[in-house]
């Protein structure tokens, strides 16, 4: 067996850096979330207690920051799982052209989020010239603004049709090892396709729909890109999530003190969905 | 029922070998003469090599320094796998979950302190941090799975593990280390957080350039539609061959 100090030191550099990537800016920024320091004026600087916390709790934008970005997480959630198995499950059987259709499916995941928010945002839901102002036209209905009347629900489409890709894909591969005997011997047994479906297809799914939950989570609850490219968080704070709050209150108002507050609490909230993943998912991971 | 999903992709290469006044007609055009002046005007106006370029060295760079970090580790972790390893492993993944913006100040004050604001070289090494827990599981996965035996009799014969690494590890991980690399170069590419916040002028890459076309100006449909083709393109077809490993990978090794 490789000595244990040899071991030690190959795995070293990987932990030194990402212990540093992670402690540091974590102490910084709880460091910063107590001091008044504003990037702007330097020289007002000293100890804040937690005036930035209740800064940034008080912040109007801050109750609908907490709930779009729990609201953008939990709809997604079911939107794409929904259709990621739908899809997986339609695309599962054999038929002529399925592997065209299928790298089709999974072509969104690989756009850049920036491409996918500002094509959205342009030739779709451009009140007077995107395609779906000019469907509604032909239907006879009054075009919609979507960006500014429905601001969150113009996200969730955009982000759950980049997403629903990475379901499907999850999901067909974890599809395609299942026990094709078995499926095949509970069919000759009289099993209907529903109640294969419920106790076979399922069961073997779980697994992989508590990584897509899990991975899923992760990624969502820090959406940036498609706010900044598209909404800006508005109208209003209609669009805000906690991400981008904190970015503007950081790169915007140049406010360095609440932003931090506004870090920790991100990070709170990170933790407390990562603690309940973690031990859920994660230690099966391992195994 | 793949090509109504696949329409918006389609959608924006056909705008994009629109004029801009095709590109908003009323009702939108589905045949026309394709031109391509928008791909050569994007090159001129906002110099979309030096995005390009700055694209592929983040990239590829990060990529690099993730995988020199990675390969030792991943390698010590799958063949002698010791007490803490899964909790290291553990660890790792819960770094993925600190959300970015929690440490954004911070970073942005340090790089700025080490007067590394848009350059080429702090985004790499952000981008190999942001990567390296994916990296390394990813590697973990693909190591664990040389046979013992294997391994065992190499370290017989070479003396010095670099060279265990180096003659039987790496030939035989080849598969999993190229793919490691490919979906770490595919997350970096797409990597649009870091990017808007720390370049300029300088350093940023396409994910950047495509995020300053959102201002209001940016109504000139056809040529968003050619940056994005060429933005995304390169990728999605790198995509399309990895899909199996992006699979594995993003799952952490948990879906094959």
């Amino acid at each position: 067996m490789m000595r244990g100090r040899l071991a030690t030191a190959l795995q070293a550099p990987s932990v030194l850096a990402l212990g540093a990537w992670m402690l540091v800016p974590l102490s910084m920024t709880l460091f910063f979330s107590f001091q008044r320091y504003n990037l702007l004026y330097p020289e007002r600087s000293g100890l804040a207690g937690f005036s930035n916390y209740e800064f940034f709790w008080t912040d109007p934008a801050f109750g609908p920051a907490l709930a779009n970005t729990l609201l953008l997480v939990g709809s997604l959630l079911v939107v794409t799982v929904v259709l990621g198995l739908a899809l997986a499950l339609l695309v599962e059987r054999a038929f002529w052209g399925r592997g065209v259709v299928r790298v089709l499916l999974v072509s969104p995941f690989f756009i850049m989020p920036t491409v996918n928010a500002l094509v959205w945002k342009n030739m779709f839901m451009n009140p007077v010239y995107g395609l779906f102002a000019v469907a509604a036209g032909w239907f006879g209905a009054e075009p919609v603004d979507w960006l500014a009347e429905a601001p969150l629900l113009s996200l969730i489409i955009m982000l759950s049709w980049q997403w629903t890709p990475f379901a499907f894909l999850i999901f067909i591969t974890a599809l395609q090892s299942l026990d094709a005997e078995q499926a095949e011997a509970a069919r000759v047994d009289g099993a209907g396709y529903w109640s294969r479906f419920r106790f076979l297809t399922l069961p073997h799914l779980a697994r992989p729909i508590a990584i897509v939950v899990m991975i899923q989570s992760i990624f969502h609850l820090s959406i940036f890109a498609e706010i900044f490219v598209t909404t800006g968080g508005g109208p209003g704070y209609d669009s805000t999530n906690l991400a981008f709050m904190i970015f503007s209150q950081a790169l915007l108002q140049f406010d360095a003190g609440v932003a931090s507050a506004g870090g920790v609490f991100a990070i709170i909230l990170a933790n407390i969905v990562a603690i309940f993943l973690i031990r859920m998912i994660g230690r099966s991971l391992v195994v | 029922m793949g090509l109504v999903y696949f329409f918006p992709i389609l959608w924006m290469f056909l705008t994009s070998l629109k004029t801009e006044l095709q590109a908003i007609a009323i009702p939108p055009l589905l045949f026309f003469e394709p031109t391509f002046e928008n791909f050569t005007l994007i090159q001129e106006r906002s110099d979309y090599f030096k995005h390009a370029l700055n694209s592929v060295a983040t990239s590829f760079g990060g990529t690099a320094i993730a995988m020199a970090l990675a390969i030792p580790a991943a390698y010590a972790m799958a063949t002698a796998p010791g007490r803490w390893t899964k909790d290291l492993l553990l660890w790792m993944l819960s770094t993925k979950m600190l959300p970015a913006v929690g440490v954004l100040m911070p970073i942005y004050l340090i790089v700025q302190k080490l007067g590394l604001l848009d350059t080429r070289l702090a985004l790499a090494v952000i981008f190999a941090m942001v990567n390296l827990p994916i990296v390394v599981w990813m590697l973990f996965s693909y190591f664990r799975e040389i046979p013992a035996e294997v391994v065992e009799a190499s370290r017989i014969d070479c003396r010095r593990t670099r060279d265990t690494i180096r003659h039987v590890v790496v030939p035989l991980g080849w598969g999993g280390i190229a793919s490691t690399a490919l979906l770490s170069v595919v997350l970096c590419w797409n990597e649009a957080f870091w990017s808007i916040n720390l370049t300029a002028a300088d350093a940023g890459t396409l994910a950047a350039l495509v995020a300053s076309f959102s201002s209001p100006e940016g109504l000139f449909w056809a040529k968003v539609s050619a940056v994005s083709v060429l933005a995304c393109a390169p990728i999605m077809v790198l995509g399309w061959f990895c899909q199996k490993q992006l699979v594995q990978g993003l799952t952490f090794g948990a879906v094959k």
